[in-house]
């Protein structure tokens, strides 16, 4: 990468190794006086030797640039186009923005404010899996009507709660507990997130959204004066396995916006580099992680009990890992249920899909779905950092919202009505901010930052911060189950103190194999619990053959040296989807062969969080592929 | 001097191809609601092939139409078919389609397509060999019966002479086959025909602007009656397991338990 040719006189462009430039941009920021504007013009200075240059952090076959092929893809030219705001993702966070801009503009009569989403699902909701019983707060301040029978955009598939129970299992027996206050569901709605995304969608088309699904926003781009988002680029569609282009090469398109917003979700693979380039986390916890698998039943009608909620902890998971298991009733004998698994647990040998099938079995479950038929099964990371590990959301040319950034509330489980506010806050910082600027400066949402300090938010997840943190004391479950029970009864997050999460992040939880003991799973009955690929055929999952693997790992053989020893296969156990694999091969050394099988990715993103040396990047595949999720 | 060619492209809006499909709680029905859907595949291989006709320019194209049946989502598929190279697309919408008796029967559809065929003057008809929801296989041959077209079914490969003759190679059971017919005619697509292209982002928003008409059944007064009726879905039975033998004799003795031989 640095140029060989003489270092020009204008000092700025002496510096031209790629290292040198990204250092240079975190000491710039890091030395920020408290007037923000001037820290602007630090960075543009350090910055702007990036003039020719623009990055390309996220193209997958960088090393393939030798390739003696003349036609390299990169090099294409892109046809792009300008629009006011760009939003990736298509989960209730970006839908909220995208209708809430448009909102704010229709009524102050700006008809041609131009708003575009992107999303890689072939449709919305297609990557969306969730519990889920959502707080109304927010989509009743964003679509007032949602809920009203007489509107004719009714979302019509809404269960009310009914009643909570909480237990704590033990292997075949159920102890009532007493529920905190926060998870009393009075008032809440049992959904299906997948269908109100869906209707989500519908309502953004109708207030003028540009939605655009199947296509996926696989690159940043930058300004080069400056550095600041400049915009996002869709993935180039035909390219082969090997990385060179098929004859349906299709080159992807450029989307360049004065605010882009990030909505991706838990773990995004574009706000995972933005989060890097503008280090948003230095002032942060690094974020932590759970991963929940979910099935939708259809259950016999005499077991069904419509907007009854029950919550567990305990059995399967061992004492030293967090999580809890869910079961919800909702629209026609259907039924959630589902298991959160907290990824910083230190058993390279648990496999949360396995303990997701063992939980399936205890009569507290079985009794429920027993006769029924399992029609859905979907897995997703999701946030357990909470207030702790939210990160700077606002950076020049953009913004984080959403699960992306992190507000989920882990006591209460919900993270739906935060996510949705914060892209309507999002919404309203950046129309302001668009608006007060005309010309074409680059746009920092101060007051974004500003309104999620103020909003009920912040305030939600501060009274709720030491909870999750209380169960990494040596007293495990036990701890946390009576120190959450005293914040959640006596001290309601009004205590000095705030605890940490454990640092570096949740990978380096685990333990080596050979300290931890081996769990073995029972094999599936195929009535109540399932082999992973069955349940894997019930995503709806299919990515094209041909095409790079986008679980990036540089070298398959020495991650296989350097992680078989250690962790005896952690990946195959931790995918929720059998991507990983660790084939039997005489031949090869340590006797197995690593194996990548892309096609069953549903897109968790457990991956990139576990694996233990952080050597697997989840980079998105071609749009419109993925699972095609069905009443999750 | 080659005719031009007016195509007619029927696409079908199915349950996507990757999606596990069930039955509705009914059972008179495969379960449509909330299931993603897309283009027939089939139907993805006939807009690729009028559109490479379009680009390789002999014999000249003057237009590509696409044409759906079916309830409002239809569009989408439209749309997609615009994306691809379609020049315009016609959407004939059947509300409450896709809940099993409402939909069309390829006769239905076959006399539609002859309606619009003779409205819209159209001289050739590429359609998919089959939908992969029904997997009828007739509409392409009915409607070259209906219209009194040659047809040349299931192609892997389509030439056009300037003496506006068709040859198309067909996948048959024993291998390939080879048959000509003079324009006008229809002709239906095979896997091994081409590979779609990929919508591109560009494209879908140009075919935004591309012209969709929406028309009824009535408009072009077909007869609709339906002739089939579904007495009862049922998945199918769940495997059973298989068995081992020892040896050869014991193959002989489980082939005769089994009355095989």
């Amino acid at each position: 990468m640095a140029s060989n040719t003489p270092v020009p006189s204008l000092a700025r462009r002496s510096l031209t190794t790629w290292n040198v430039f990204v250092l240079t941009t975190r000491r710039a920021y890091s030395h920020f006086p408290p007037t923000r504007r001037r820290c602007l013009l630090q960075q543009s200075r350090h910055n702007c030797l990036s003039s020719s240059r623009r990055t390309f952090s996220t193209t997958p076959w960088r090393g393939l640039a030798d390739v003696s092929d003349s036609f390299i893809p990169q090099e294409q030219e892109r046809e792009s186009d300008e629009v006011d705001v760009c939003i990736v993702g298509g989960g209730p966070a970006g839908l909220s923005a995208a209708i809430r801009l448009k909102q704010i503009a229709n009524e102050a009569g700006d008809e041609e404010f131009r708003v575009l989403l992107l999303e890689k699902a072939g449709e919305l909701g297609a990557h969306i899996v969730s519990g889920n019983v959502i707080e109304p707060s927010a989509v009743s301040e964003l679509l007032p009507d949602w809920n009203n029978p007489d509107s004719p955009s009714c979302f019509e598939s809404a269960t009310p709660a009914t009643h909570d129970k909480m237990r704590f299992l033990t292997k075949y027996s159920s102890i009532p507990i007493p529920a905190p206050p926060q998870m009393n569901n009075k008032g809440n709605y049992i959904i299906s997130l997948n269908q109100f995304c869906k209707w989500l969608g519908e309502r953004a088309e109708e207030v003028g959204v540009e939605v655009y699904p199947g296509f996926a926003a696989s690159e940043v781009l930058y300004n080069s004066t400056d550095g600041s988002v400049r915009g996002v680029a869709t993935n180039d569609l035909g390219i082969s396995r090997s990385g060179k282009p098929k004859s349906s090469f299709e080159r992807g398109m450029e989307f360049h916006a004065r605010v882009t917003l990030f909505a991706e979700g838990c773990h995004g693979s574009l706000t995972k580099q933005v989060i890097k380039k503008f280090d948003l986390r230095r002032d942060s916890q690094p974020q932590t992680y759970g991963l929940g698998l979910k099935e939708v039943w259809e259950v016999k009608p005499e077991k069904f009990k419509k907007g009854e909620i029950v919550h567990t902890m305990g059995y399967p998971l061992p004492s030293s890992t967090y999580g809890g298991g869910w079961l919800y009733h909702f629209g026609d004998n259907l039924v959630s249920l589902g298991l959160v698994v907290g990824l910083d647990y230190p058993n390279p040998w648990l496999s949360p899909y396995g303990e997701f099938q063992k939980m399936k079995h205890h009569p507290i479950y079985e009794s429920v779905i027993e006769g029924g038929n399992c029609i859905s099964y979907g897995a997703r990371a999701l946030n357990e950092g909470g207030f702790q590990s939210i990160p700077k959301c606002a950076f020049p040319g953009g913004a984080l919202i959403g699960d992306t950034a992190g507000f989920l509330n882990v006591p209460k489980i919900k993270g739906t009505h935060t996510a949705m506010r914060s892209g309507m806050l999002a919404a309203q910082a950046a129309y302001s901010a668009l608006k007060s600027n005309p010309d074409s400066g680059t746009v920092f949402l101060y007051d974004y930052e500003d309104a999620l300090r103020s909003s009920s938010i912040w305030s939600e997840l501060k009274q709720v911060r030491n909870m999750r943190p209380s169960f990494h004391s040596p007293l495990g479950l036990y701890g946390g189950i009576m120190y959450s029970g005293l914040e959640a009864y006596l001290f309601r997050g009004k205590t000095p103190w705030t605890l940490k999460h454990k640092e570096p992040g949740d990978y380096a939880a685990t333990k080596l194999a050979s300290e931890c003991p081996k769990i073995e799973y029972p094999k599936p009955d195929g009535q109540i619990s399932f082999d992973i690929l069955t349940s894997v055929s019930r995503t709806g999952t299919n990515h094209e053959e041909d095409q790079p693997v986008h679980l990036q790992v540089e070298d398959w053989e020495e991650h296989k040296s350097n992680q078989w020893p250690k962790y005896k296969g952690i990946e195959n156990r931790f995918c929720p989807a059998g991507v990983y694999e660790y084939v039997e091969d005489g031949a090869k050394e340590f006797g197995v062969k690593f194996q990548i099988n892309a096609q069953n990715c549903i897109h968790c993103k457990t991956c990139d969080i576990k694996a233990p040396a952080q050597d697997i990047n989840w980079q998105t595949p071609q749009g419109g592929e993925g699972p095609k999720y069905f009443m999750t | 001097m080659p005719t031009p060619l007016k195509i007619l492209v029927p696409v079908k809006r199915v349950i996507d191809y990757a999606v596990k499909p069930r039955v509705n709680k009914a059972r008179t029905a495969v379960e449509t609601s909330g299931v993603k859907h897309s283009m027939n595949p089939f139907d993805e291989l006939s807009i690729e092939a009028a559109v490479r006709m379009r680009e390789s320019k002999n014999p000249p194209v003057d237009d590509i139409l696409a044409l759906s049946a079916g309830p409002a989502k239809c569009v989408d598929v439209l749309r997609t078919a615009m994306a691809m190279g379609a020049d315009r697309s016609i959407h004939v919408e059947i509300p409450d389609a896709g809940q099993g008796q409402a939909e069309l029967e390829p006769l239905g559809v076959a006399k539609l397509l002859a309606k619009v065929v003779a409205d819209e003057g159209r001289n050739l008809v590429i359609l998919g060999k089959q939908s992969i929801d029904d997997d009828s296989s007739q509409t392409g041959q009915m409607l070259a019966g209906l219209l009194g077209w040659g047809q040349a079914t299931q192609a892997s490969k389509i030439e056009i002479d300037d003496s506006d003759r068709v040859t198309v190679t067909r996948e048959v059971d024993g291998g390939v086959e080879t048959v000509r017919f003079p324009l006008p005619g229809i002709i239906t697509t095979d896997l091994r025909l081409n590979e779609p292209r990929y919508a591109s982002l560009p494209n879908i928003m140009k075919a935004k602007k591309k012209k969709l008409e929406k028309k009824s059944l009535s408009d072009y007064g077909v007869d609709e009656r339906r002739r089939l009726k579904t007495v009862k879905v049922e998945e199918p039975p769940p495997r059973k397991g298989g068995g081992k033998v020892e040896d050869v004799d014991g193959l002989i003795a489980k082939l005769k338990e089994l009355g095989a031989i």
